[in-house]
C-alpha cells in the first residue's frame, strides 16, 4: 500500500522471503500429517515478530496493526494454519499479556515468548459457550492465596503445546465477572483433555483444555477479579483485523497461483488465459482481492493512528474471510481436477480459510455486531 | 413420487445407515474403499437399477436411479459416485455392445460383483478431451495400448475399464473405445491421487504399456469412440446431479437439526432470523435442484433429448450442493469444522462434483451450444 513506511515496507519483503524459504516448503507435507512446524516458529522469533505489537522493554517490535497484519499476509500466502498459530501466540497471548498484564507478569512470561523459547495461547471459548462467550461457565474461586479453576475449554489454537495459556473464567455470577490468569504447562489440575481433528487449519494444533481443581496463585491474576470483559473488548479490534489479513494471503495467493496456472495449462490448443471465461474468474478474483486489500490496510492505517472502530474491524473481519473462501474455491475449479489434488496449494487454501469465518467471532456475529452498532438509536425506540 | 420409487428409497436409506454411515468419518480420513460395501448395494439390487432384466438389471426408469443415488448421496457421495460411474460404464455396454460383449460383461456389472470405469481423460486433456494421446495400434487380432489415463475414478477396485484411445489421425474422429479387463498384460495402476475429498473412492492413473486388447473387445467402429463417450455424457451429469442433491439435503438435514439443539444467548440458534434465513435459502435451492434433476431424468424415460437440461441440471445441483454444505458448516460453527460431524466431509465432497463429467465452466458453453441453435437455427 502507497502509505506503508519504509519500516512496514521493509518488514514485508524480509517475511516475505521467510515465508518462502522456510513455511511455504512445509505446508503440504505438515498439511497431511497434521503436524506444527516448531522449526519455522523459532525462526520467527529470530525475525523479531513474535512480539510484533508488544513493548520493546521486553523484547518485542512495538508495531501496529499495519505490520502485524502485513506479517499476518505474508505468512497467510504460505501456510494459513502455521499463520494461525502464530495469530495465537503473537496476537492472541503475548499482545494481551503486554497490554493488560503487570509489570512482572510482563517480565516473566514476555521475554521467552517473544524469543521463541516458549509458545503461548488464549482460551476463551467453551464447548456450550462460542460465539456467546460472555456467558461461559469455568470457574475461578479463591481460595486464601489462591484460585482454584473447575472447566472446560474448547478450540484452543496451540493449546496442546503452549507453555503459557492466557485462560479466561468466572469469578461471580454477573455478565461482566469474568478474569483471566496466567496458567503455566504442568499446573495440578490443568491438562489436554482432546486433540482435534480438523478440515483445514491442520498445521495448527486445536486442543481441549479440562482444569480440575486446577490450583493458580492470586500472582497469576491478569488485572483486579472482573477486568477482563473491559481487556477483551479492548483486544477484539486487533484481532479482527490482524486475523483478516490472513484471509488477504489467502486471496493473494490463489490470485497469483491462478494466473500462472492459467498461462501453463493448454487446452483446445491454446492456454487457459485465452478463453474468455477464465479471464472473467481471474479478473474478479483480482478485482475482489484488491478491494479487501485496501479496506483492510485502510482500517489497520486508521487503527494505528488512533482510530479505533468496533464496527470497522467487524466489517474487516466478515468481508475479507468471506471473499477468500469464495476465491479459493473459485481457484480450485479454475485449476480443475489438479485443483482438487494436493499437487497444487489451492485446495488447501480453501479449506484452511474456511475457519476464518467461524474463529474469531463467526460471519453471523460479525453482522449482529455491526447491526447492532449501526441500529442503535433505531433499537431503542 | 410413486410408491415404488419410495420404497426403493426407503430401503436404501436403512440398508445405508447401518452398513455405510458408521465408517465414514473412519474410512475418508483414511481413504480406505470397502468392497463389501458397494457388493452389498448390488445384493439390494441398487447397482444395474436401469438396465434391462434380461442382462440382470431391474429394468427401472431413470427417474428411479436418480432418486436413489440422491438417497445414497445423503450417506457417501464417494459410494453413491461409484455406483453411478458403473451405472455408465453399463448403459455404454448395453446401448453399444455387440450382444457377445452384453453377455460377457454385463450380468457381473448389473449384480454389483464387480465394479465398471470409465478411462477418458489424461494429464494434458481434461475438458479438451478430443486431444487425447493414448494410442490403440492395430496388430494382429487386436490392439496395442499406450498411455496413460489419469482421475479414474474406481481405478484398481474396477474389474472392467472402458478405455478411450487413439486409433486415428488427430480430434475426435481419430478416437475409438475398448473394454479392458484388470489384470490384462501390460494395464497397470498408477499413483492414488491424493485428494481434498472423495476419500472413499479411489481415483488413480491407468498405465498401459503395449497393452493387447483383442478385436473382440472394440465397442462399435474404429473412430466411433467419441460417439461411446459423448453417448454416456447426459446421463453421468444428470447422475452426477442428483449426487449433488444428496449431498445438499444431507448437510442441510444435519444444519438445521443442529441449530435447532444448540443453545446461544438463551435460545436456540434456529430461531435467529439471520439463521432463519440461510436455511430458507439453502432448502430453497435444494428443492429446485431437485426438480430439476427430476424433470432432466424424465426426458430420458421419455426418448427425448435431455442434452441441455442434463448440463442444466448438473451445474445448477453441484453449486447448490457446494453452496449448502458450505453454508452448513457455517451454521455448525466451530464443530462444523471438525471431523466429529459430517458437514465438513461433504462439503470437500462437492467441490468435484463442479468438476467432474464436465467442469460447470464446460456445462455453461453446452447450454449457450443449445441456445445459439435454438435462436439462430
Amino acid at each position: 500500500m502507497w502509505f506503508f513506511t519504509p519500516e512496514e515496507r521493509e518488514l514485508q519483503k524480509t517475511c516475505r522471503d521467510f515465508a518462502r524459504a522456510e513455511i511455504a516448503p512445509m505446508a503440504e507435507k505438515l498439511d497431511t500429517e497434521e503436524k506444527f512446524n516448531l522449526k519455522a516458529f523459532r525462526g520467527m522469533g529470530d525475525l523479531g515478530v513474535l512480539g510484533i505489537t508488544a513493548d520493546p522493554e521486553y523484547g518485542g517490535a512495538g508495531l501496529g496493526a499495519t505490520a502485524a497484519t502485513i506479517v499476518m499476509e505474508e505468512f497467510g500466502k504460505a501456510d494459513p494454519g502455521t499463520t494461525l498459530s502464530f495469530l495465537a501466540h503473537s496476537i492472541l497471548c503475548v499482545n494481551n499479556i503486554d497490554k493488560n498484564a503487570s509489570a512482572e507478569q510482563k517480565a516473566k512470561y514476555l521475554p521467552k515468548l517473544i524469543s521463541g523459547e516458549h509458545i503461548g495461547c488464549m482460551a476463551m471459548s467453551e464447548p456450550g459457550y462460542g460465539s456467546d462467550a460472555v456467558g461461559m461457565q469455568t470457574k475461578a474461586v479463591k481460595t486464601g492465596n489462591d484460585y482454584v479453576i473447575n472447566g472446560a475449554k474448547m478450540w484452543i489454537t496451540n493449546g496442546s503445546m503452549a507453555d503459557v495459556s492466557y485462560v479466561y473464567t468466572r469469578t461471580g455470577p454477573g455478565k461482566k465477572d469474568l478474569t483471566t490468569f496466567l496458567v503455566e504447562k504442568g499446573a495440578p489440575g490443568f491438562s489436554v483433555s482432546k486433540e482435534i481433528h480438523k478440515m483445514g487449519m491442520r498445521t495448527s494444533p486445536t486442543a481441549e483444555l479440562a482444569f480440575q481443581n486446577c490450583k493458580v496463585p492470586a500472582s497469576a491474576r491478569v488485572g483486579a477479579e472482573g477486568d477482563s470483559t473491559v481487556h477483551m473488548m479492548k483486544n477484539l479490534e486487533i484481532e479482527r483485523i490482524t486475523i483478516a489479513g490472513i484471509s488477504l494471503g489467502v486471496a493473494q495467493a490463489c490470485v497469483d497461483q491462478c494466473i500462472k496456472y492459467a498461462g501453463e495449462r493448454k487446452q483446445f490448443g491454446k492456454n487457459l488465459a485465452n478463453f474468455q471465461m477464465i479471464q472473467k474468474m481471474v479478473a474478479e478474483m483480482a478485482t475482489e482481492t484488491e478491494a479487501m486489500r485496501r479496506l483492510l490496510y485502510t482500517v489497520c492505517y486508521e487503527f494505528d493512528h488512533g482510530h479505533k472502530s468496533n464496527t470497522l474491524a467487524s466489517m474487516v473481519k466478515l468481508q475479507l474471510p468471506k471473499m477468500a473462501t469464495k476465491i479459493a474455491l473459485d481457484a480450485i475449479q479454475l485449476h480443475g481436477g489438479y485443483g482438487y489434488s494436493r499437487e497444487f496449494p489451492v485446495e488447501r487454501l480453501m479449506r484452511d480459510n474456511k475457519l476464518i469465518e467461524i474463529g474469531a467471532g463467526t460471519n453471523e456475529v460479525m453482522i449482529m455486531i455491526i447491526a447492532k452498532n449501526l441500529l442503535k438509536d433505531a433499537l431503542k425506540e | 413420487m410413486s410408491d415404488l420409487r419410495a420404497e426403493l428409497c426407503l430401503n436404501l436409506a436403512k440398508w445405508c445407515h447401518t452398513h455405510i454411515e458408521p465408517h465414514m468419518e473412519h474410512d475418508d480420513a483414511e481413504g480406505k474403499f470397502r468392497l463389501e460395501i458397494f457388493q452389498g448395494l448390488g445384493e439390494q439390487g441398487y447397482a444395474g437399477i436401469t438396465l434391462p432384466e434380461a442382462y440382470g438389471g431391474a429394468g427401472l426408469s431413470y427417474a428411479d436411479y436418480v432418486a436413489t443415488l440422491e438417497e445414497m448421496a445423503k450417506y457417501s457421495v464417494a459410494y453413491a459416485v461409484t455406483v453411478s460411474v458403473s451405472n455408465m460404464v453399463q448403459t455404454i455396454l448395453a446401448s453399444y455392445g455387440n450382444e457377445a460383449q452384453k453377455q460377457k460383461f454385463l450380468p457381473a456389472l448389473t449384480n454389483g460383483t464387480e465394479i465398471g470405469a470409465f478411462a477418458l481423460s489424461e494429464s494434458h486433456s481434461g475438458s479438451d478431451a478430443a486431444s487425447l494421446k493414448t494410442t490403440a495400434k492395430k496388430v494382429a487380432g487386436g490392439y496395442s495400448l499406450n498411455g496413460t489415463k489419469m482421475w479414474i475414478t474406481s481405478a484398481g477396485v474396477a474389474k472392467t475399464y472402458i478405455v478411450m484411445a487413439r486409433t486415428g489421425g488427430e480430434g475426435a474422429k481419430g478416437v475409438s473405445a475398448f473394454i479392458v479387463r484388470d489384470g490384462d498384460k501390460g494395464f497397470s495402476y498408477g499413483k492414488a491421487e491424493k485428494k481434498m475429498g472423495w476419500k472413499a473412492s479411489p481415483t488413480r492413473e491407468l498405465i498401459f504399456e503395449n497393452c493387447f486388447v483383442p478385436e473382440e473387445n472394440r465397442l462399435l467402429n474404429e473412430g466411433e469412440g467419441f460417439k461411446v463417450a459423448m453417448g454416456g455424457l447426459d446421463r453421468g451429469r444428470i447422475a452426477i446431479g442428483a449426487i449433488g442433491v444428496g449431498c445438499a439435503q444431507r448437510a442441510l438435514d444435519e444444519a438445521i437439526k443442529y441449530s435447532l439443539g444448540r443453545v446461544q444467548f438463551s435460545q436456540p440458534i434456529f430461531d435467529f432470523q439471520g439463521l432463519q434465513f440461510m436455511m430458507a435459502d439453502m432448502a430453497l435451492e435444494v428443492e429446485a435442484s431437485r426438480l430439476l434433476v427430476q424433470r432432466a431424468a424424465e426426458l430420458i424415460d421419455n426418448n427425448q433429448s435431455p442434452s441441455k437440461l442434463a448440463s442444466m441440471a448438473k451445474l445448477k445441483a453441484t453449486d447448490t450442493a457446494m453452496y449448502v454444505t458450505t453454508e452448513a458448516v457455517q451454521i455448525h460453527g466451530g464443530v462444523g469444522y471438525t471431523s466429529e460431524y459430517p458437514v465438513e466431509r461433504f462439503m470437500r465432497d462437492a467441490k468435484v462434483l463442479q468438476i467432474v463429467e464436465g467442469t460447470n465452466q464446460i456445462q455453461r458453453v453446452v447450454i449457450a451450444r443449445h441456445l445459439k441453435k435454438e435462436y439462430a437455427p
